[in-house]
């Protein structure tokens, strides 16, 4: 029904246009995009969360390292979330302002998770590109270190890494970079085997640019649209890799905190009747996981023309 | 498919020999022994501390004799930190626990995940179709940090039906928790797989042919498409199998079970670096072969692989 419908629109679109205008590929997707609804809600809601952890800090009537010592171990029966004391959250059990602290975890975890994706999409498409385009011994020899890598354990090894060289903001970044680029370059591998053999390709050999250039200006930009989508894909998992970490009390160290550290300091405060500090570091955890997951899936049937 | 075999141990002989050499330059790396405290011991006692650690042999001699006791004899070496016990001890303490809760995740989030998947796509497009992929959706985005404090949250503080920790020695009430909590977002995945690599299946043609013969449905399910659409699955049960043990450290923590976790993250926070690395290490171990029987399932179910 929905491809009739389309081309009936379309029927309609060039009978009133004089001319035909042509849509370019990024143009099209554009559309596919913001025809799904979804997709654009949770962009919607991405953007607030970026605000929110941006910006909340503007908002929020207290530091988020200041303990309120009159709180301190009260704040079950006066730490709840209330307009009129300006803890909007509430107070976490040592007496701070839970929105403060709410907002500096959210702000880390989306940091992790660009951080990641942001490795993932430079190391792993120059890598994926390297060895699809060259092939032969070169690839084989890249593919077989990236499967060995893939099969190691790696939250063991990042635990190990934290608990040796001490747990700082630093080594979780290094520690994500190093995981978070092997499955881009598996996709990115993939897809340059499909498009080195395009004409396009074969015309740039045939002119003599170099391996390199070709790589860098002919293979990348089309690896683009399916890049952008797993990398989008990647995020939720780097968020939950960092959470996971901060969750065992090895994450970012205070005064800082991040999402995965609140959840569990709010779980451990259940058994007293404590809920807030709980559900609202979760709300945020829940609500940017899941609309990483739809704009991602927006994002790759808006791109990825083959899962249409 | 002998030689295939044969061609895979080769490439997970090195793969767990870089393992153990990234631990062992991760160690070495790190700065101050675990022996270094506030109060210096006096020269001889620190060199008899070190003799008996085998700390004070070169580094290749260190990483030789470790990797050799661990082949030849299953030996992982003493605990840096617990004078009486071996690393050995630990493993046979948490790791039986460990085993079972992950097997019956492994088999909840399996079960659960391809029945849910297989129905979504029988009933493509129905309200069935629907709920089995709000599920999935919903189960992603609750991994088992979230789902422990969930499950206690309501089944035992607001229900108060399940205990909210321990082990009991595997009674059943005590598995419940860190089984869902563990499988939850795994059988999200495993539903959602399943659900696209069945559409695919479903659409094509030899399950076209098999309904123009007449075969009733729950026929062409089970014995056409069922195999082919568990491809996927097969493949990503690799990266689930890593999950699973991984998420024993949460489900450890959370629940107290007493498993292979609770020991990695004790040793985490004690520096007790013998013990992070048995584990890493045999874990590692685990994940290659688990990997390793994957892949051979996988060239025998699928004829189109070459090998």
């Amino acid at each position: 029904m929905f491809p009739e419908k389309a081309v009936a629109d379309g029927l309609a679109d060039a009978a009133h246009l004089a001319e035909v205008q042509g849509r370019s590929l990024w143009k099209d997707a554009r559309i596919r995009f913001f025809r799904n609804q979804a997709a654009v809600a949770s962009l919607i809601v991405l953007i607030a969360i970026g605000i929110f952890a941006v910006f909340g800090g503007l908002v929020a009537q207290y530091e988020r390292d200041f303990i309120d010592f009159s709180l301190m171990g009260a704040n079950q029966t006066q730490g709840a979330p209330s307009f009129a004391t300006g803890h909007y959250f509430g107070t976490d059990s040592s007496g701070r302002d839970l929105f403060a602290r709410t907002v500096q975890g959210t702000r880390i975890s989306l940091l992790v998770g660009l951080v990641g994706a942001g490795v993932a999409v430079v190391v792993g498409t120059l890598y994926g590109a390297i060895a699809g385009y060259f092939g032969g011994r070169v690839d084989g020899f890249m593919m077989r270190t990236v499967d060995i890598l893939m099969s190691i354990p790696f939250m063991f090894v990042l635990i190990l890494m934290l608990v040796i060289f001490g747990r700082s903001i630093l080594m979780l970044f290094i520690g994500i970079g190093l995981i978070s680029w092997l499955d881009m370059a598996r996709i990115a591998r993939g897809q340059t085997l499909t498009i080195k053999n395009k004409e396009f390709v074969e015309a740039a050999v045939a002119i003599g640019v170099s391996p390199m250039m070709i790589i860098l200006r002919h293979i990348v930009p089309n690896l683009l649209g399916i890049v952008i989508v797993y990398a989008t894909l990647l995020i939720p998992g780097m968020i939950i890799i960092e959470s996971f970490i901060s969750f065992i009390g090895l994450g970012v160290s205070e005064p800082n905190t991040s999402l995965g550290a609140l959840i569990s300091a709010g779980a451990g405060q259940m058994q007293y009747g404590v809920i807030w500090q709980l559900l609202f570091p979760l709300f945020f955890f829940i609500i940017t996981l899941f609309a990483f997951f739809f704009v991602g899936d927006g994002l790759r049937d808006a791109l990825d023309p083959k899962d249409r | 498919m002998f030689s295939y075999i044969i061609r895979r141990l080769v490439v997970a002989v090195p793969t767990l020999l870089i393992l153990i050499i990234i631990s062992f330059v991760l160690m070495f790396a790190a700065p101050g022994g675990p022996f270094t405290s506030e109060r210096a011991l006096p020269e001889a006692v620190m060199n008899n501390v070190m003799e008996r650690y085998g700390l004070d042999q070169p580094y290749w001699k260190q990483m030789f004799d470790y990797v050799t006791n661990i082949v030849l004899h299953f030996d992982f070496g003493p605990s840096f930190q617990y004078r009486d016990r071996t690393v050995n001890d630990v493993i046979a303490q948490g790791f039986p626990v460990t085993l079972t809760y992950g097997f019956w995740s492994f088999v909840v989030a399996i079960v659960v995940g391809v029945s849910l998947g297989v129905a979504a796509a029988i009933r493509h497009n129905t309200w069935l179709d629907y709920l089995a992929v709000g599920i999935s959706i919903g189960a992603q985005v609750l991994p088992n940090f979230v789902m422990a404090p969930i499950l206690l949250l309501v089944f035992t503080l607001w229900l108060g039906w399940l205990p909210g920790g321990g082990w009991n020695g595997g009674q059943w009430n005590y598995v419940i928790m860190p089984v869902i909590a563990l499988s939850t977002s795994y059988m999200a995945s495993i539903a959602r797989i399943t659900r696209s690599s069945m559409l695919e299946v479903l659409n094509s043609g030899f399950i076209r042919t098999a309904r123009a013969k007449g075969l009733p449905t729950s026929r062409i399910i089970i014995r056409h498409a069922l195999k082919p659409a568990m491809l996927p699955v097969l493949s990503y049960l690799g990266p689930a199998f890593v999950a699973m043990i991984t998420g024993s450290v949460v489900v450890d923590v959370y629940f107290s079970t007493g498993g292979i976790g609770q020991f990695f993250v004790n040793s985490a926070f004690n520096r007790d670096y013998s013990v992070i690395m048995g584990i890493t290490i045999l874990v590692g171990a685990l994940t290659i072969l688990f990997n390793l029987l994957v892949d051979i399932a996988y060239a025998w179910i699928d004829p189109k692989i070459r090998y």
